[in-house]
């Protein structure tokens, strides 16, 4: 299995245990990631709203170049690069006269697109290509005592449900009780982080997350797992704030889907780069997991 | 050009139909354009073509010029050729000297391009005049009308149609896929706006229906095949077996209580699954017929063939009889009404309603049966966590009025869902929130009701229910379902928690409704409905001449429109029986003896099995009465010895060329 990869601005800052802990699954699973050359920011959900033209031609000069590179499929693992992605490739093809006049921005550039390549998001390629038994035989320490509130937030599956449901999406269940792990109902699933507006207007974005976090721990959950870069960000760095302020103790362990994948298939905590999540300290699996424990 | 020596004059009439017509296509230019093609002896505008000085004018054209053929260029034939046949026909001259161009339906009203859509009629109007040239002088031909008609789908709208023709005298098979007629009527409480008890004013219904010596009740039945065309189809109906003869059982359920199966374990299909039978059962007490029903997917001797069968031993008239199977009837009647209802949205479509997620989300047929006094729970209401609800949200629109699933209106939802209002709270007490988009009542009384439910203090939320969840902000919400809302009256997002969600689901097309529209030969909407023949001014009749539809699976309604709609049905029925005749379109096809060399390669491709072999000839025959003219025959025959009326090659050829020459 071969995908072109698009990592995106996120995991490579903030995001950076998003991008480790994705290459090390990936490794293990034997699955091959060929970064596009000189891609460039999608442009994230700001720039759209500023400038139509100009953010859709950047979206799309990175279509183009995996494209140049003859790339059929590429993947991100940041669901807010793989909503502009996918967004810029459908106005391309459904708005013929956006789309023309983005190509020709394109083709001054000497770049063609032929909307010959599918974005897929990470999480759709280790569910339904890789699959679930695939997975399933990677285990080496299955996670039974983990009860997982999987949170997908807007972008995963809204507005593209490629490959999960709109409004109750399971695969992130799936993958981890394939782990071994328990998922908990959890309504909130798809609820918004509040987004960049953790920066302009905390006090909006803390209470939506100061919720998640409530209600994660109200079902039951002991984790919450994540799959993009700002709702991780949001979720799991201002747990102390949030609880100050709302005067309810809501803090929860928070991760990467694939940081709980690497914990699974015995990668060691720092690969995954467990240590950059700042709730890791209070996670019970880091005793669990710590080198020593599991033979390491 | 001659024809039976004589000069071929034809007239050429372009209808303006007010502006329908004439508002995008230049009705003068076709005209003049008209003038120059060869053999026109006239062409002339009108403003209504259909009207009786439109008729006039040609009838008197006919007479004054001398007119042999006639093409009028105006809207589908399937609306005024037999108008203008008729003219024809009255001016002395055969009706079949006549070709129609649908200039409206194929022009005007699918374009927006003047110039274009004038020089396209130009285009059709030219191909219609250099076919009407080979036309033939044609025969309908008369056939007799059995006098006897089918009626598929034993709801209310099936009852109706059947109890209407039946006392006029005329025979009627009724046909019903489940074990008793009924339909949805029969699960629901009360009917709205009158609250009058459905089971109180439908079952006499019912029961008339199994005394009617005019009918014949085939439930637990489908139709499987049908042939034939209108005043004799021949249909086959699959009558499957329930294991009980349906002449001995008198419905004591003595069999019923005697079953090794002690308590009832199998889910109610008759109360929404809310309740539980037992493999031998009976839908509902007032089933009709009222006999008992055995289901092999759960019968005990079915499955494991080690059952006592208590059952058979204890029925003294012995009608429990494993050994059934299922038979099949050959009918023939001369009319078929089609009423095979709707079957309700599948709530778990929409997983952000919660239906199937959480426990005590409801669809609201579920909650006709939980109110209903013989339902499940005996017409307590108590939620599946076994507590009594004290509020209760119903939900408006699911899967209405939704481009995501369904964009229809369902027109009953509003109103069931007041009816369920009402009945919820004088039931439990419960305080009732509606979520509605707007509110559609209209119908008599209706409005009325509306107003009634307002004074009885229901609350009344302007806005699509955006959840229920059971995700909690404050104390109050523990243990409750919260119903998310932008309430666009107040221009606040809500939060209501509740005990009990209502799900007022809309209505879809029955399930099997293609099969039904593939057997019978008549077209549905994109949405699945079948399609009435003329939506305002045919709305029973179809597309195929004899089939009539009422009720639901026509499009949503509710019960006064449903009856009103199935004794329209009726009415038609009886007419073309007591008629007692049919006249068949002439343009069948025929055989031509000198060519066929008898390779009886047609007869297997007849969809209508009008095809025999004449063994004494060896060649092929066609019988017009059940030649449908469907062509395909026409099509297939090696040797091109197969010729259809009204569309012999030279008529269809010229029509393409001209068609083409534009090209």
């Amino acid at each position: 299995m071969r995908y072109h990869y698009f990592p995106g601005c996120s995991v490579l800052g903030t995001g950076r245990a998003c991008e480790e802990s994705t290459q090390a699954v990936i490794r293990e699973l034997g699955v091959e990631l060929k970064e596009i050359d000189d891609w460039n920011c999608c442009g994230a959900t700001a720039y759209m709203s500023v400038d139509e033209h100009n953010a859709l031609a950047l979206a799309a000069r990175n279509l183009a170049l995996a494209e140049k590179e003859g790339a059929t499929q590429m993947t991100t693992p940041c669901s807010g690069c793989y909503l502009v992605l996918n967004k810029t490739k459908h106005y391309i093809e459904e708005y013929p006269a956006v789309g023309n006049r983005v190509k020709g921005s394109l083709r001054k550039a000497g770049l063609n697109y032929q909307g010959t390549v599918r974005v897929r998001h990470m999480l759709d390629i280790f569910v339904h290509d890789v699959g679930l038994d695939e997975i399933k035989k990677h285990v080496k320490f299955p996670l039974k005592d983990v009860k997982v509130a999987a949170y997908y937030g807007c972008q995963t599956v809204r507005p593209y449900k490629d490959f999960d449901q709109q409004h109750f999406p399971t695969k992130i269940d799936e993958l981890c009780e394939a782990l071994g792990a328990r998922s908990v109902h959890f309504p909130l699933k798809t609820r918004c982080c509040g987004g960049s507006q953790m920066g302009t207007l905390p006090s909006v974005a803390q209470r939506l997350v100061f919720a998640i976090l409530r209600e994660a721990k109200r079902q039951g959950a002991n984790l919450i797992v994540s799959v993009c870069p700002l709702c991780h960000f949001n979720l799991d760095s201002y747990q102390p704030e949030i609880v100050r302020r709302f005067g309810e103790d809501v803090s929860i362990p928070c991760m990467y889907y694939t940081q709980l994948m690497g914990l699974a298939f015995g990668i060691d905590p720092k690969t995954l780069g467990l240590q950059r999540n700042l709730t890791w300290d209070r996670c019970a699996l880091r005793k669990q997991f710590a080198p020593a424990a599991v033979g390491a | 050009m001659e024809n039976n020596g004589k000069e071929v004059r034809i007239g050429v009439y372009i209808c303006h139909c007010g502006l329908n017509i004439a508002g995008t296509i230049d009705v003068k230019a076709v005209c003049d354009y008209a003038q120059t093609l060869p053999h026109v002896a006239l062409a002339r505008t009108y403003k209504y073509m259909c009207s009786d000085p439109g008729q006039e004018m040609i009838i008197a054209d006919i007479a004054e010029h001398g007119l042999n053929r006639i093409v009028v260029a105006a809207c589908s034939p399937n609306l005024h050729e037999a108008t203008f046949r008729g003219a024809l026909q009255r001016a002395g001259l055969n009706p079949y000297y006549f070709q129609m161009v649908n200039i409206r339906e194929h022009g005007s009203w699918v374009h927006e391009d003047r110039k274009a859509a004038t020089e396209k009629a130009k285009d059709q109007v030219r191909a219609a005049v250099a076919r009407v040239q080979y036309h033939k002088p044609l025969e309908r031909k008369r056939f007799a009308v059995d006098q006897s008609v089918l009626v598929v789908g034993g709801g209310i709208a099936g009852i109706t149609a059947a109890l209407e023709i039946a006392n006029s005298g005329k025979h009627v098979y009724l046909v019903e896929r489940e074990p008793s007629i009924g339909g949805h009527m029969a699960k629901y409480d009360k009917t709205f706006p009158t609250l009058d008890c459905a089971a109180c004013i439908l079952t006499p219904k019912m029961s008339e229906v199994r005394e009617h010596p005019n009918i014949t009740l085939w439930t637990y039945s489908e139709v499987q095949e049908v042939a034939g065309h209108v005043g004799k189809f021949q249909v086959k109906v699959r009558r499957k077996p329930r294991y009980i003869d349906e002449e001995l059982c008198v419905g004591c359920m003595e069999c019923v209580s005697a079953c090794v199966y002690k308590e009832p374990k199998f889910e109610d299909e008759f109360n929404e699954g809310l309740g539980k039978r037992k493999p031998i059962f009976m839908p509902f007490p007032q089933a009709v017929p009222p006999v008992v029903t055995i289901d092999p997917e759960t019968c005990l001797k079915f499955k494991t063939g080690k059952c006592k069968s208590p059952c058979a031993t204890v029925c003294d008239r012995k009608a429990v009889d494993f050994s059934q199977t299922e038979r099949i009837e050959e009918i023939e009647v001369g009319a078929v009404i089609i009423a095979t209802g709707f079957k309700t949205f599948d709530a778990t479509r929409l997983p952000l309603y919660g239906y199937g997620i959480y426990a005590n989300v409801y669809t609201s047929l579920e909650v006709e049966r939980l109110v209903n006094s013989s339902g499940p729970t005996g017409g307590e209401i108590v939620c599946r966590n076994g507590r009594k609800p004290k509020s209760i949200g119903i939900i408006h629109c699911v899967g209405s009025r939704d481009k995501k699933t369904n964009r229809w209106c369902s027109r009953v939802c509003c109103m069931y869902s007041l009816k369920l209002a009402h009945l919820l709270r004088e039931h439990t007490g419960a305080d009732v929130y509606q979520f509605y988009i707007d509110m559609r009542c209209p119908g008599k009384g209706y409005d009325e009701f509306y107003e009634r439910l307002l004074d009885e203090g229901i609350q009344m939320i302007r806005g699509r229910a955006a959840e229920v969840t059971d995700w909690t902000m404050t104390p109050e919400e523990e243990g409750k379902l919260v119903i998310r809302v932008e309430d666009t009256l107040s221009a606040y997002v809500r939060r209501i928690p509740v005990d009990m969600v209502v799900l007022s689901v809309g209505l879809e097309p029955a399930a099997g409704a293609d099969e039904v529209r593939r057997m019978f030969n008549i077209s549905c909407s994109k949405e699945g409905f079948f399609l009435e023949k003329h939506p305002k001014l045919a709305p029973v009749e179809t597309a195929t001449a004899g089939v009539f539809i009422a009720g639901c699976c026509q499009g949503p309604k509710d019960i006064p429109d449903t009856v009103a709609q199935a004794g329209a049905a009726a009415a038609h029925a009886i007419a073309l029986l007591d008629k007692g005749f049919v006249e068949i379109e002439p343009n069948t096809a025929y055989i031509n003896p000198d060519h066929c060399s008898g390779c009886k390669s047609c007869i297997p491709l007849c969809p209508y099995h009008a095809i025999s072999f004449d063994e004494q000839l060896k060649k092929a025959r066609i019988d017009e009465a059940l030649c449908a003219g469907c062509g395909t025959c026409v099509a297939a025959c090696p040797s091109g010895s197969i010729i259809q009326n009204l569309f012999e090659d030279d008529q269809i050829f010229s029509e393409i060329d001209e068609v083409l020459s534009h090209v």
